[in-house]
């Protein structure tokens, strides 16, 4: 079951293509990574999903129904460009937001008392925002997003701007909320850092989905066949079984090779042969490409753009 | 709640909190009756305190003669003019007056000696009594006897009726007509102004603290934009009703504590409590100037200045205001608003000016008609016009086109806005703005 599908969606700003019939799945109950570069349409997905523009076309159902403005209490949304009122006491302030997503006030004040409670900022109720360390300020930013346990969470470059601790302490709280029944989208460019995190990604690039799917599922498929051998002393001679790829030296008379199966050939068959050939060996482990990696194997050539980080 | 109730309780609810909105909410109805009480207050004292100041006459003809008064008391010197000065000069008399003799048909060479400029007050002051005191001379000389003279004396004050068509008859005042269309107009001008600007700040504020995109995820940007512009207007209008009924509350008093013209106001009490059978109290009010304008300032049509006051007020905010929303989601800080919102306050400002210099001295001209039809300016120029009286169609042009006005600017505002607050480090200009009108989102 999908909590979210989109079909076909385009949209366009005087001229500049955005986004170009895309099409995603987002199953219930995961974490979503939707990855690309700046520029490549992530922000303007999630506006569209959040009601805040409107796709030119194509069509977003949420549950199986067509997206409308009874999903906006459905929805937690962290925008990338985030802030609070600066003069509001934090108490009214998620108050405010959570009557907004459509809690009535009775239930909005039960639930902010237990998430302050929760991340042990209940005596900040009525401290003014301007009043409060930033790292606070990011913890109730993080509140306002969840307060109303949305089915459906959106985080925007959820870590850029968070500080390490808060961060870690993010990861678990998302850890937790989908263990509860919650999905959470996570967009970003930075891919590494929510890599360990999702269990399916969609790669954007240039406005169009140029990968999607379940992440240990693609990153089987982006497998090169390519071993780490650390191994000592003499040399390796090649066969039909693989071929040597890459040498290094890495010093007290360790050696890194980089051996890659021929078709057809199993581990156990490469394994077999070293051993035959009676190579002392010291580790040896798949080569398994990380999603940036993939990223930039796809985009190679056509995209100038790519983060390196 | 609404959505847009649960904004506009916030935008309310933020500023009437705030100190600076208590401060000026009772501090500008204390400053008012202060400033008013003050000025009695040193009028009243000086005109107690002042001493009856010497004035010296020398008279070598010896035709006049000065009676005394409370400012000025007189004494006659038979010296020459030197010998005069000099007591003059040693004394602590206010002026030495000096009547050379002269030819009652040419009256030349009467001189004033002050120690310090005499005031404008002071100089008319003398230059009317020797003037009149000179015509009685000219009259006695062509045989009018004093009898007669006293006779010629009249005290006019001249008393405006207005006549309908229906024949009724109303006491009407220049004056007054004038005092209610300054302080309507003035109202106008100043709130729309004053609150446009915060609309303007309010919308600036929510998108440098980047909160905005948060809301607008929950509400559409237009109910933003529109419970900003109505909580604004609320709060607005709140302060506007303390301070009216502060002034009020505040200016009684200040006027009871100087005990001002009592009498008048006692009669006209009462003839406003009696109308219907207080013909002798009416009788009695129309003997004094001050129960005459209390009759006019009585007679005015409150309910209908309130209604037609209320409408251009409320209509005009939301003109302005909207645009004032529109620039604010355009620009990032207040420093960039500059640009955009010259062009709002112009027209305001030309409407202004235009109903000192057209509407309030020719209230049915020409440029008076056009100023109270424009949307952009009819929200001034109208009610000084209302106050001295406007044919019903072009109150009713004026209106239908001034709710066309705010309906079509709320309608650009809003797709100026949905956009704008979006916007983040993008050079704005006029162009871009109509480019954001006719994209649909």
């Amino acid at each position: 079951m999908h909590i979210l599908t989109a079909k076909n969606l385009n949209k366009t700003f005087h001229e500049n293509v955005a986004l170009h019939n895309v099409d995603l799945e987002i199953p219930k109950q995961s974490i979503f990574g939707l990855l690309g570069p700046n520029g490549a349409g992530k922000s303007t997905f999630i506006r569209i999903v959040n009601q805040i523009i409107n796709a030119d076309s194509g069509q977003i159902q949420i549950n199986g129904e067509n997206l409308a403005s009874k999903h906006i209490g459905t929805i937690g949304y962290l925008p990338e460009e985030r802030g609070l009122y600066k003069k509001m006491k934090v108490g009214d302030q998620l108050l405010y937001l959570a009557q907004l997503k459509g809690l009535s006030k009775k239930e909005a004040v039960q639930k902010i008392k237990a998430w302050l409670e929760r991340f042990e900022a209940s005596d900040w109720l009525n401290k003014k925002i301007e009043d409060l360390s930033k790292g606070m300020q990011q913890k109730v930013q993080f509140i306002s997003t969840v307060m109303h346990e949305p089915e459906l969470i959106i985080l925007d470059e959820p870590f850029s701007g968070f500080d390490p601790i808060n961060a870690s302490l993010i990861k678990d709280e998302i850890l937790r909320l989908r263990e509860k029944g919650s999905t959470v989208i996570f967009s970003t460019h930075r891919m590494e850092s929510v890599e360990e995190m999702c269990d399916y990604i969609a790669l954007i690039n240039k406005s169009e989905k140029i990968l999607d799917g379940e992440k240990s599922k693609i990153k089987n498929d982006f497998k090169s066949n390519q071993y780490s051998l650390v191994h000592r002393g003499n040399g390796i001679s090649t066969n039909d079984t693989f071929s040597l790829e890459k040498k290094a030296e890495l010093g007290e008379g360790l050696q890194q090779s980089t051996l890659k199966l021929l078709s057809g050939a199993s581990s156990n068959q490469l394994l077999q042969e070293l051993i035959n050939q009676k190579v002392d060996i010291v580790s040896f482990k798949e080569d398994i490409p990380s999603i940036n990696d993939i990223f930039i194997q796809l985009v190679k050539g056509e995209n100038q753009n790519i983060p390196t980080s | 709640m609404s959505k847009i109730g649960l904004i506009i309780k916030r935008e309310f609810d933020s500023r009437v909190k705030k100190k600076s909105f208590l401060l000026a909410t009772i501090l500008v109805p204390l400053l008012f009756p202060a400033i008013i009480g003050g000025m009695i207050y040193f009028a009243i004292e000086e005109s107690k305190n002042a001493e009856q100041q010497k004035v010296y006459v020398l008279d070598e003809a010896g035709t006049f003669n000065f009676e005394n008064d409370k400012k000025y008391a007189f004494e006659e010197l038979n010296l020459s003019l030197e010998e005069a000065k000099t007591i003059f000069t040693e004394s602590e008399a206010y002026a030495l007056l000096y009547f050379p003799e002269f030819e009652l048909a040419n009256p030349e060479g009467i001189v004033m000696y002050a120690k310090k400029n005499p005031s404008l007050q002071a100089s008319s002051y003398f230059e009317n009594q020797i003037e009149s005191q000179i015509r009685d001379q000219k009259l006695k000389e062509s045989g009018i006897s004093e009898k007669e003279m006293e006779g010629l004396k009249t005290n006019i004050s001249l008393s405006t009726i207005n006549v309908s068509d229906s024949g009724e008859e109303k006491a009407s005042s220049a004056g007054v007509a004038y005092g209610i269309a300054y302080a309507f107009s003035f109202l106008v001008y100043m709130f729309v102004l004053i609150y446009g600007t915060q609309i303007m700040q309010g919308v600036i504020e929510e998108k440098s603290s980047k909160i905005v995109e948060i809301i607008v995820s929950s509400v559409k940007p237009f109910q933003l934009m529109l419970g900003k512009v109505i909580g604004v207007a609320s709060v607005g209008l709140l302060q506007f009703a303390i301070w009216v009924v502060l002034i009020f509350a505040l200016s009684a008093g200040v006027f009871a504590m100087f005990d001002l013209n009592p009498a008048d106001m006692q009669t006209a009490q009462e003839s406003m409590s009696g109308m219907n059978g207080g013909s002798n109290a009416q009788a009695m009010m129309e003997n004094s100037k001050a129960g005459e304008i209390l009759n006019i300032v009585y007679d005015i049509p409150y309910a209908y200045y309130i209604s037609v006051f209320a409408f251009f007020f409320i209509s005009g905010y939301l003109l302005y205001g909207a645009l004032f929303a529109a620039v604010g989601s355009a620009v990032d800080n207040i420093t960039d608003a500059q640009q955009f919102t010259m062009p709002i306050t112009m027209p305001m400002i030309i409407g202004f000016l235009g109903t000192f210099m057209f509407v309030m001295p020719e209230p049915d001209g020409n440029v008076s008609f056009w100023l109270s039809i424009i949307p952009f300016t009819a929200p001034v120029a109208m009610m000084a016009r209302v106050a001295f009286g406007v044919p019903a169609w072009e109150l009713a042009l004026s209106m239908g086109l001034m709710v066309i006005g705010f309906v079509f600017t709320i309608w650009m505002a809003g797709r100026i806005y949905r956009i704008g607050i979006l916007m983040h480090g993008t050079k704005v200009n006029y162009k871009t703005l109509l480019k954001w009108v006719k994209t649909n989102s």
